[in-house]
């Protein structure tokens, strides 16, 4: 919330405030009564109940009691989720009981109006709301897939669902075993041990070459330089099937495929566009005439690279090789058609793995992967700050 | 000179022409940075767009039919193209069949011209296994009439024209050329045996033949050439040559080793079977008088075929010129209409959920759209594979989704939804993995729209929808023409994610150019396939560095 209002907040009348927690105490009662087998008591017991607690909480309590009043709300919600379907019910009792005693409050006292323009008509704050939850929905759609991996890697059995015991929260239902089984499979392991060999490899050659062309790219006179940009992205664009296959079939010719160095030689080709287009881009806010004041004061091109360029442009490398480093080690096509057994990577096991649905340990090494990834995502963020910062403009 | 009118050009400060002085430092500053970039795109081209040359080579190289069968193919280029070759043709075709199989590599082209036409794989296969048998005939009645004819040392003396024959070296280095050409490698160093010059003249298909043996013998099986036994393709080679009248003129005055040997089966001729490959063949499998399969070899003679691409198309080649395949032959139009069709669904589910989210980050305080950005970002950043697995728990049908929805009660135990395994499950996985690379071209697209022209449309009487439509909409059109062309480019070429969830249903042009890469092993037909895929992807990519320009793409 922020510190002001734009609205002055009002009581809304009972008119307007009972059908609409009504109504979402009936959708919610949908649901609860079509788990219990019927949708229509659900609606009219889940209606009846929200109008009469938000008329005793708004009426009857009033707003001087409303920390007391949502208390007890949530404590009601817990002990009917409890009473109804256990365990479960209690988790799902807590969240909506929170809900539901902000909700009422929130309609009642008309704080909905409170960072809105006054001059908005109903509809469109109505609309307004709805777009909210709209896009709410879509970022549930957009994290849920990420979040459903981690809870199900804890399962006691072998299965890709969730089992009864853990929807009890049963410690049974839950066991590290599957974590246990990667670290000690020597086929994980040898395919982690081969997936941290290429990708650094990989990397520092992407980002050797690409800083370079960067840096040679960001010249004000550079021939070509539309073409050259359009070859050096191309990677990126080609669909990966195409690469892998013309990789398949150039490498054998020369005996690089099945071997190490193909397979990095691969995926340094990959990580390139990365490189090049996190280079550039921190290049363009380079500001050319500290390179000609540090040649102005003596300074050897290498010396001026090193000591001025170089610490200026370093968040946009680092980023680079962040990329580039994860482009490898995420990689599958390629590295399925230029590797051969002695270079299965972690996502190649995975891959084979989903195809014939042998192990949940892949949810194990999946969650390990976005926790890996998360810790990259933030090293990024805070890089690209200190890039901004650095460059003069506002962290944004 | 501060005071003096200077008419002549200016000058530098080293008395040089300053536009000559410019031009060449701009010349060293454009040198300066084409070095910088030349290590890379070196490595580029070798790395990358070397093989990418090599895969649209692929597609059009047929150089199998005339390494195998050079000779068959040289003879069958008079032939009509009705009923069967004639007996040449078939010669032609023992000794290169014999060759080959003797390096085991009858069964390639055998395979390669099956993908054309079922059935001749076998043909080659089987008959492959005869040829031995097929010389073995002669063999027996050339030991019969001579038992010198059956030891290695005899035919060695009597080939190479005795000691200090003038040689026939062009014939050996043919003959080892050819054994470079079947088996693709490079063979270097002496074999021993030099073909007699004479002898040629008056046996060329017999000397021709040991010669091949020859170089087999020493470079294949690393023996000895004089020590080892001739293989059975000699002895009709004989029978050949010695069935010509002028042969039988010429050994008359012949002086070097083996001429009497030679003179005697000349004159006992008529005891030998006759020579007649048609009928051998066609008693090996009768196949081999089926004009169609000659038509294809014919037709897939040349180094260099369309055959692949009229393939890809559901084309192919007929007799009467190039016509489509029958109805029930068809499979790539429709799998190419198929990834079209789900790539731009996909397209269109991005733009649709990518729109408000990118709307609401570029609405919101910095503070919030931050938070935002990273639940964007972090899909984005997370394991494609992960991702994909996921989505695989979420949609399979003991998945969350399902379990979900029995517990609710919305959907019968009995009747979960299936959502997997079909185009459905691509098209939602795909949606998600994707999304990411339409919301960060719109955002940053949305950022630079000040919301003054919104507020500014409204209070000059637009309603909301007016508003949005008719100013705001326009000015994020650049925003979601780069998310689309990027989206597409990227989904038309997906592979990993149809595979996983996409079944027989769901599954894209990339799936099947795997399958042929890697389990039917009909590498043209997939280089084929994956080249006008790269044409499509090419000039979207054109299309996108026109539009949006390639230095432009933002990665969050």
């Amino acid at each position: 919330m922020s510190g002001f209002t734009l609205t002055p907040v009002e009581t809304k009348p009972l008119s307007f405030t009972l059908p609409m927690v009504g109504a979402a105490g009936a959708f919610a009662g949908l649901f609860v009564g079509t788990a219990h087998g019927s949708g229509l008591m659900g609606i009219v017991i889940g209606a009846i109940a929200l109008m009469a607690l938000s008329l005793i909480a708004l009426r009857v309590l009033g707003l001087g009691m409303e920390k007391t009043t949502r208390m007890g709300m949530i404590v009601l919600f817990i002990v009917v989720g409890w009473l109804v379907a256990g365990l479960p019910g209690l988790v799902l009792g807590a969240l909506s009981g929170w809900f539901f005693s902000w909700f009422i409050f929130w309609i009642g006292e008309g704080r909905y109006r409170a960072n809105l323009a006054p001059y908005l008509t109903s509809g469109q704050v109505l609309w307004h709301y709805t777009f909210r939850v709209i896009c709410g929905t879509i970022f549930v759609f957009l994290i849920t897939p990420i979040l459903v991996v981690m809870p199900l890697s804890f399962n006691a059995q072998d299965f890709f669902t969730f089992t009864p015991e853990m929807l009890r929260f049963d410690p049974a239902g839950y066991s590290l075993k599957h974590y246990e089984d990667f670290f000690t499979s020597t086929g994980w392991q040898q395919a982690l041990r081969n997936s941290l060999a290429i990708a650094p490899m990989a990397t520092v050659l992407s980002v050797g070459f690409g800083t370079l062309a960067a840096i040679g790219l960001s010249q004000p006179h550079v021939p070509f330089r539309r073409a050259i940009m359009a070859i050096l992205i191309s990677p990126m664009i080609v669909p990966l099937i195409i690469s892998a296959a013309g990789m398949y079939f150039f490498y054998s010719r020369v005996g690089l495929q099945g071997t190490y160095m193909g397979v990095v030689l691969a995926h340094a080709a990959l990580g390139i566009p990365f490189v090049i287009i996190t280079v550039t881009a921190t290049l363009v806010g380079f500001d050319r005439s500290l390179t000609r004041a540090a040649a102005n004061m003596g300074a050897d091109p290498l010396t001026t690279f090193f000591r001025v360029q170089m610490p200026l442009i370093l968040p946009g490398v680092i980023s680079g090789g962040l990329f580039a480093f994860i482009t490898s080690f995420d990689e599958v096509v390629v590295v399925l058609f230029v590797g051969s057994a002695n270079q299965q990577t972690l996502p190649w096991r995975m891959f084979t793995g989903l195809r014939e649905q042998i192990s949940p340990t892949i949810l194990a090494v999946a969650t390990i992967l976005v926790v890996i990834s998360i810790c990259l995502l933030t090293t990024l963020e805070y890089l690209r700050r200190r890039s901004e910062r650095l460059r003069g403009l506002s962290p944004g | 000179m501060s005071d003096t009118t200077h008419t002549g050009p200016v000058l530098a400060a080293d008395g040089t022409p300053l536009k000559r002085s410019l031009r060449r430092a701009l010349r060293a500053q454009k040198l300066r940075a084409l070095a910088l970039i030349a290590p890379l795109l070196l490595f580029v081209l070798l790395t990358f767009i070397a093989p990418i040359a090599d895969m649209l080579f692929r597609s059009v190289e047929n150089q199998i039919t005339g390494k195998t069968l050079p000779m068959t193919v040289e003879e069958l280029r008079d032939w009509d193209g009705t009923g069967t070759p004639d007996e040449r043709v078939y010669r032609a075709l023992f000794f290169d069949l014999f060759f080959a199989a003797e390096g085991k590599e009858h069964t390639k082209l055998g395979s390669r011209l099956n993908y054309e036409e079922s059935g001749i794989s076998s043909m080659f296969r089987t008959t492959g296994r005869d040829v031995d048998d097929m010389g073995k005939v002669y063999q027996k009645a050339f030991k019969k009439l001579n038992p010198a004819f059956d030891e290695g040392a005899f035919w060695y003396e009597m080939m190479s024209g005795g000691q200090g024959a003038e040689g026939n070296t062009k014939l050996l280095s043919n003959q080892i050329g050819r054994l470079e050409m079947l088996e693709t490698t490079t063979f270097k160093g002496e074999i021993g045996f030099v073909p007699g010059a004479e002898i040629y003249k008056i046996l060329p298909n017999t000397t021709r033949a040991y010669t091949a043996f020859a170089a087999f013998t020493f470079f294949m099986k690393n023996d000895v050439v004089a020590e080892e036994d001739p293989w059975e393709a000699v002895y009709p080679a004989l029978a050949l040559d010695l069935a010509e009248p002028a042969t039988v003129a010429a050994l008359a005055d012949y002086q070097g080793p083996g001429a009497q040997e030679l003179r005697d089966a000349a004159a006992q001729i008529d005891t030998l079977p006759p020579v007649d490959m048609k009928a051998a063949f066609a008693e090996s499998n009768k196949d081999w008088l089926r004009t169609e399969y000659w038509q294809v070899i014919k037709a897939y003679s040349p180094p260099y075929t369309t055959g692949y691409f009229l393939n890809a198309i559901d084309m192919e080649k007929t007799p009467n010129g190039i016509a489509l395949r029958s109805e029930d032959e068809r499979i790539y139009g429709i799998l190419f209409k198929r990834t079209m069709f789900m790539s731009m669904v996909i397209t269109f589910s991005c733009i649709a959920l990518g729109y408000p989210i990118a709307w609401i980050m570029a609405n919101l305080p910095a503070r919030s759209a931050n938070l935002l950005m990273i639940l964007v970002l972090l899909p984005f950043w997370t394991s494609l594979l992960v991702r994909t697995s996921a989505w695989k728990i979420m949609l399979q049908q003991q998945g969350v989704i399902n379990d979900v929805l029995v517990w609710l009660g919305l959907v019968a135990d009995e009747s979960r939804l299936v959502m997997i395994n079909n185009q459905f499950g691509t098209i939602v996985a795909m949606t998600h993995i994707l999304l990411p690379f339409m919301i960060l071209p719109m955002y940053s697209v949305m950022q630079t729209i000040p919301q003054t022209y919104l507020r500014a449309a409204k209070s000059l009487g637009a309603n909301n929808w007016t508003a949005f439509w008719r100013v705001y909409f326009p000015q994020s059109v650049p925003g979601i023409g780069a998310g689309s062309i990027l989206v597409f480019i990227l989904a038309i070429g997906y592979y990993i994610t149809p595979e996983i969830v996409g079944g027989t249903t769901g599954t894209f042009i990339s799936n099947r150019i795997a399958y042929h890469i890697s389990s039917s092993l009909n590498w043209g037909l997939g280089a084929a396939l994956g080249s006008i895929l790269l044409a499509v992807v090419m000039v979207l990519y054109y299309a996108y560095d026109k539009i949006v320009g390639i230095d432009n793409v933002k990665l969050g």
